[in-house]
């Protein structure tokens, strides 16, 4: 067991399937984070992300494969408060203050943080006692959060947490969110918003359909569906050399300019500054968004389904 | 990849909480929730206090009482209305919860099932006790009369009786969506009030109405409510009647809130 080496994983999925009569919501997900992360779940709705994480939480039961939490059930780690989230929606009383709320479920923890404490962390001690039913969805976004904060968890699960916040109320969730995570808490949060992945997120696990597509840095997930392309001015251009470079998926020649779609641009650039007369050479990145949309839409599924494999190891 | 940090908490060094999560805090919050909900407060409260002065004009031709069935017995059936309307209320207020997705939330702690039922059936009791007591003082007001003994033996009676209807309002507010639950719960137990005699004796029901009686939840408890009134042999059916609708009210709330894993 990891416990022997004194770290155990924050959430450790192995072979996990649900379906929901015929529609197979998650499809086989291996998925192993380690203490500290902070990781978000990314794909389009019906990806398989908040089956996942009600699993993690032990809302839901997977049909097949196993669900550990910090080495433990999931139900284990949320008796002892180990996990905590953050719903989308609900789960608050209307007609309960928030600091009410707060209170309650305080008492329901043998040591939790101090109500005030958690007040202030989340940034909503103004509110504590205007009435939840009274507080907009961003200030009760953020009341889920300081619940949440209460039993001081090891692991956060957050499940598309700013969905209808405007852009102010969602930037300062973040910040919120990203101040705890220096502390060393495990963050796992699920998001149809690229950005939100791309800013808050170490690492970006891409969810299609209720399987893992692509799991690494931002950086990683970007280069795994289009890579970059590579253009320059280059006269007589050697297409056959150009296409036996590593990583290499297309070349267009058009008159005196190449256009190289590749995995692996510094191999295509070195090539042509030291080879090759080539001049103007720019190296495009693909956003996220051209990674996300490839990746998960169903015509690219072939092109995409073999390099599933788990970048963050390489 | 490894781990940027060392694990910031000693996991095995958390506990769980002591009864489940049940404690005062949560208590007194729940009994101020249900302070705020007026409505719910106004109508258990005043509902049985009409239906006690309805059955007036009843009590004061005497017309009952020939067969037994004097003011006293029908301020102890109204009380036993009361108890059972407040706590069914209360219990049944889990389907607002349900629909706001507390239950939810409140399955992401450490409470337990029985620990949430409990505080749940203590609140619904709580509303039950002050229901009887609305009873019982607009009855002294109003003349009736009993050993004091016989007050307070057949007001604790009544409310106990609370319980079997906290498990109800629980049961019905599980199964049915917080829209519906008030709408079903006013017929059924006017139902259940009719055939258990809370109202007009059994005697002047039909025979049909008579032979069913027994096996509605709310023949013991009145029966037993009324026994340090009326007096003669304890039949342990009763008994038996409030135990098995209890448990059989109680079980169906539990596994319908274990199964409860709704998306609000």
């Amino acid at each position: 067991m990891a416990r022997e080496h004194g770290f155990v994983a924050a959430i450790e999925l192995h072979d996990v399937h649900r379906a929901f009569g015929p529609v197979r919501a998650v499809d086989g997900i291996d998925l192993h984070l380690e203490l500290g992360e902070i990781a978000a779940l990314l794909g389009p709705n019906g990806a398989g992300k908040t089956t996942t994480i009600d699993m993690i939480l032990g809302l839901g039961q997977p049909d097949q494969g196993t669900v550990s939490v910090l080495g433990m059930s999931p139900a284990a780690a949320i008796s002892r408060g180990l996990v905590a989230a953050v719903m989308q929606t609900g789960g608050l009383l209307k007609d309960l203050t928030v600091r009410e709320t707060l209170r309650l479920t305080a008492s329901l923890y043998p040591e939790p943080r101090p109500v005030d404490e958690v007040l202030e962390r989340a940034g909503i001690a103004h509110l504590a006692e205007r009435l939840v039913g009274k507080c907009s969805g961003g200030e009760q976004q953020r009341l889920r959060f300081a619940l949440a904060l209460l039993p001081d968890p090891a692991l956060m699960a957050l499940d598309e947490p700013t969905a209808g916040m405007d852009v102010e109320g969602r930037r300062e969730f973040w910040s919120a969110i990203r101040r705890d995570a220096e502390r060393g808490r495990t963050v796992l949060f699920a998001t149809h918003y690229l950005e939100e992945a791309d800013a808050y997120a170490d690492r970006i696990i891409l969810l299609r359909q209720g399987r893992i597509v692509a799991d690494g840095t931002a950086a990683e997930v970007r280069n795994l569906s289009t890579g970059r392309s590579v253009r320059a001015n280059l006269a007589e251009a050697d297409r056959a050399a150009l296409d036996g470079l590593p990583g290499v998926r297309s070349v267009e020649i058009r008159g005196g300019r190449v256009l190289i779609q590749t995995m692996d641009s510094d191999a295509v650039a070195r090539y042509l500054l030291t080879a090759t007369a080539a001049h103007d050479v720019e190296i495009v990145a693909h956003n996220l968004e051209d990674a996300f949309l490839a990746l998960t839409s169903d015509e690219q599924v072939p092109a995409v389904e073999g390099r599933t494999a788990d970048v963050s190891a390489a | 990849m490894s781990a940027k940090v060392p694990p910031t908490v000693t996991l095995a060094e958390r506990r769980v909480p002591s009864l489940g999560g049940f404690n005062l805090t949560f208590l007194s919050i729940e009994v101020r929730r249900l302070m705020r909900n007026r409505r719910t407060v106004l109508v258990t409260l005043v509902m049985p206090v009409v239906l006690f002065l309805l059955f007036r004009a009843n009590r004061r031709s005497g017309a009952l009482a020939g067969i037994g069935f004097t003011a006293a017995a029908t301020m102890i059936g109204i009380a036993v209305y009361g108890a059972m309307l407040a706590a069914t209320s209360g219990g049944a207020m889990v389907s607002i919860e349900r629909a706001q997705g507390w239950s939810r939330q409140l399955r992401l702690t450490p409470l337990r099932p029985a620990a949430y039922i409990a505080i749940k059936i203590l609140v619904a009791m709580l509303l039950g006790l002050t229901s009887v007591a609305v009873v019982y003082v607009v009855g002294a007001i109003d003349g009736v009369q009993m050993a004091p003994a016989t007050w307070l033996l057949s007001g604790v009676l009544a409310w106990a009786a609370s319980f079997v209807f906290a498990s109800f309002g629980l049961f019905m507010g599980f199964l049915l969506p917080s829209e519906n639950v008030m709408q079903v719960i006013g017929p059924v137990l006017a139902v259940f009030s009719l055939f258990g005699g809370l109202f007009v004796p059994l005697t002047l029901l039909p025979s049909v109405m008579q032979d069913i009686a027994p096996y509605m939840p709310t023949y013991g408890v009145a029966s037993i409510a009324r026994f340090p009134l009326v007096g003669g042999a304890f039949d342990p059916i009763w008994l038996v009647s409030v135990v098995l609708w209890t448990a059989a009210f109680g079980a169906a709330a539990t596994i319908l809130f274990r199964r409860d894993t709704r998306r609000a």
